[in-house]
């Protein structure tokens, strides 16, 4: 068993799973921690990032953004990898690791669909069997991504119980993996889920934020005053994070979706309005009601359409190192629109709100700040929903 | 971690099980969900349980997110939720049906989080014997399990067919009343056949431990109970049970009488 600090952030992680998945945690735990250390995974991992993904992603400058907001704005541009989000780079990573250990059959889920995507890439890649499950109303949702998906050989599972969004679809995730343990691989899709994943997923993230501070001093001479992403689960924001943490001098900031309003109670803004609880592995903020029920959350992204958050926020958020904000749904699809015209480049909804949050906030900018946006992901698996909603404009 | 003290409500757990040991009697464990099919439905499930002769009641306490639980507890729990069950309202449950056999409460960690820290001890006023939480294995979070671990109820461990024999001694040792074993891989639900690693999995932990050990997860046919019961000190029956009492109590009575022969065959 590893140890107790190493399975958590200050108080927050933990393995709250039930007593079957315990010897496969430590088996992973075990692997991971091998496997990081020997170069030959490294090497083969950063072939792949290179070769398949198309990293490292390019760090763009945003003239017309930047005169918009008062600031020099840089983005890095997760958009552009293979499959289109930043997801590709965890499930690579944790592909591997599931070859390496000898599993031939993967579970995931998935929300936006971006995740579960990247996992059939990957499976599709290396061989290996897949199942993605995914809530039914995120299947209605995300239309274009379940055909990718089942393009790629992967089994959609739509999943019908609860929400029948992410936090449901994970939960059916988990149930599968307790009942076929010995011979599947669960590759969870962000910074949460019990020991060891959290710091796992951040790890396999954290080439983000590695690249985006080399890049930054290479375009802009200096390092970003603001580090700005969006948090559903958390892992973009932990990937563009982690390599920036240490930098005290440099503000790192999550944007939540407040979807209807941080008052309506329909958001998913765990670290703004939920109190530390326990859902699917470990011990977060969570939006629940006061006997402890996980209160639904919404986002018009289904992405970030998730009560709970990785640990690891939790932690930067209680010690202060992050500030966690939030912008509406309305405000993400204006953010949307702002980057689509003014740069040319069309963000994910949920990349859309740590756009419209910098734009919002132009108050706050100097001349002199640079600011730092992970772009997650590319928006075209939302536009059916958004056109269908009547908000593209005529 | 303490071992918890020996108090009156915990033991009421031991002396069931010394009193069926004395008569070569296997424990018959039955879990409902509190709240299920609604608050008075619960009720007379309860005293199904009694009358048709349970040895302990497992009562659920219900979670939005059973990530432990297949689909006939998950509907339940759903249900009783909707019927705006709470801990408090398992409590109150508890006092209302006060059972004649010990009372096990089952539930997830968050629920007993949110009810705060004197949770245990008004579970204990308002009769509870026991407590399993499935989502808090051995050694996941030491400060909470001594919380679990020195209150007046018994508190029920799991081991699972993956757990190695080292952990298994680990379990047993920080739990009391009884060990809760479960038969094979995978989440609450009646299954047509027990796992033929059973007999193998119950003899290793019998060899870490004095505790009595009850199977559960998948039994749910008087055949079933029949069979595990020559192997363990006792079976757990649950979904099997939750759907009897969808139908009604006449139903649980009925199943629970067809375990309970079962088992004394």
């Amino acid at each position: 068993m590893a140890s107790e600090t190493l399975h958590r952030f200050g108080a927050f992680g933990g393995q709250y799973v039930p007593e079957t998945l315990i010897p496969a945690l430590d088996e992973l735990d075990a692997a991971f921690d091998q496997a990081i250390r020997d170069p030959e995974f490294q090497r083969e991992l950063d072939r792949l990032l290179k070769e398949y993904v198309g990293r490292p992603s390019p760090l763009s400058t945003a003239p017309r953004l930047s005169q918009a907001v008062g600031c020099d704005v840089y983005l890095k541009r997760e958009d552009l990898n293979h499959t289109g989000a930043h997801k590709i780079n965890n499930a690579l990573g944790q592909g591997l690791l599931a070859k390496r250990m000898g599993k031939k059959r993967i579970i995931a889920e998935t929300g936006a669909g971006q995740h579960g995507v990247a996992s059939a890439t990957v499976c599709a890649r290396f061989g290996l069997d897949c199942t993605v499950y995914m809530g039914e109303e995120d299947m209605r949702r995300q239309e274009l991504n379940v055909y990718r998906m089942r393009l790629m050989g992967a089994k959609v599972v739509p999943v019908l119980s609860g929400t029948r969004t992410l936090k449901d679809a994970t939960s059916e995730a988990i149930r599968d993996w307790v009942t076929n343990v010995n011979d599947s691989y669960y590759i969870i899709g962000s910074v949460v889920g019990p020991a060891p994943y959290p710091r796992m997923v951040r790890d396999f993230q954290s080439v983000i934020g590695r690249e985006a501070k080399a890049q930054m001093l290479e375009t802009a001479g200096r390092a970003p005053s603001s580090v700005v992403a969006c948090v559903g689960g958390g892992s973009n924001a932990m990937g563009i994070f982690h390599a920036f943490v240490p930098d005290l001098a440099v503000e790192l900031v999550g944007v939540e979706a407040a979807g209807r309003g941080l008052d309506s109670g329909e958001h998913s803004a765990s670290l703004q309005r939920g109190v530390p609880g326990v859902l699917h592995g470990s011990l977060s903020y969570l939006l629940q009601d006061e006997s402890g029920q996980v209160h639904p959350a919404h986002s018009i992204s289904a992405g970030l359409d998730y009560p709970g958050v990785g640990p690891e926020h939790s932690y930067l958020k209680e010690t202060g190192r992050a500030l966690y904000v939030s912008v509406t749904d309305d405000e993400a699809v204006e953010g949307l629109g702002i980057l689509s015209r003014l740069e040319g480049i069309i963000p994910a909804l949920e990349t859309s709100h740590a756009v419209a949050w910098v734009v919002k906030e132009k108050e706050r900018w100097n001349k002199g700040d640079a600011v730092l946006i992970c772009i997650s992901g590319r928006g075209d698996k939302d536009l059916a929903q958004i056109s269908e909603m009547g908000l593209l404009p005529a | 971690m303490a071992s918890p003290p020996a108090t009156t409500s915990s033991n009421s757990i031991t002396r069931r099980f010394d009193a069926l040991k004395k008569e070569s009697r296997r424990a018959l464990v039955c879990y409902v969900t509190a709240g299920h099919p609604d608050i008075g439905g619960s009720l007379e499930t309860l005293r199904a349980l009694e009358d048709g002769g349970a040895d302990i009641i497992e009562l659920g306490v219900p979670f939005s997110d059973p990530i432990a639980d297949g689909p006939v507890i998950q509907a339940s729990s759903q249900q009783a939720l909707e019927k705006g069950m709470t801990y408090d309202g398992v409590l109150a449950l508890l006092e209302r049906a006060k059972p004649r056999v010990p009372v096990v409460l089952f539930s997830y960690l968050n629920p007993i989080l949110a009810a705060g820290p004197d949770a245990l001890t008004r579970a204990a006023d308002a009769g509870a014997s026991g407590i399993l939480v499935t989502d808090i294995p051995v050694g996941a979070d030491p400060a909470r399990e001594e919380w679990l671990g020195a209150s007046p109820l018994a508190f029920i461990r799991l081991v699972a067919p993956t757990t190695p024999r080292a952990r298994m001694a680990e379990i047993a040792r920080h739990g009391s009343g009884f060990v809760y074993l479960i038969s094979r891989l995978g989440v609450t639900g009646v299954q047509q056949t027990t796992a033929a690693s059973l007999p193998e999995t119950i003899q290793r932990l019998r060899s870490t431990t004095t505790l009595p050990i009850c199977v559960g997860f998948g039994i749910a046919t008087p055949e079933q109970a029949r069979s595990v019961g020559k192997l363990a000190d006792g079976v757990v029956v649950g979904s099997a049970l939750v759907s009897a009492a969808e139908h009604g109590p006449e139903d649980v009575l009925k199943l629970t009488r067809s375990l309970r022969e079962a088992l004394d065959d």
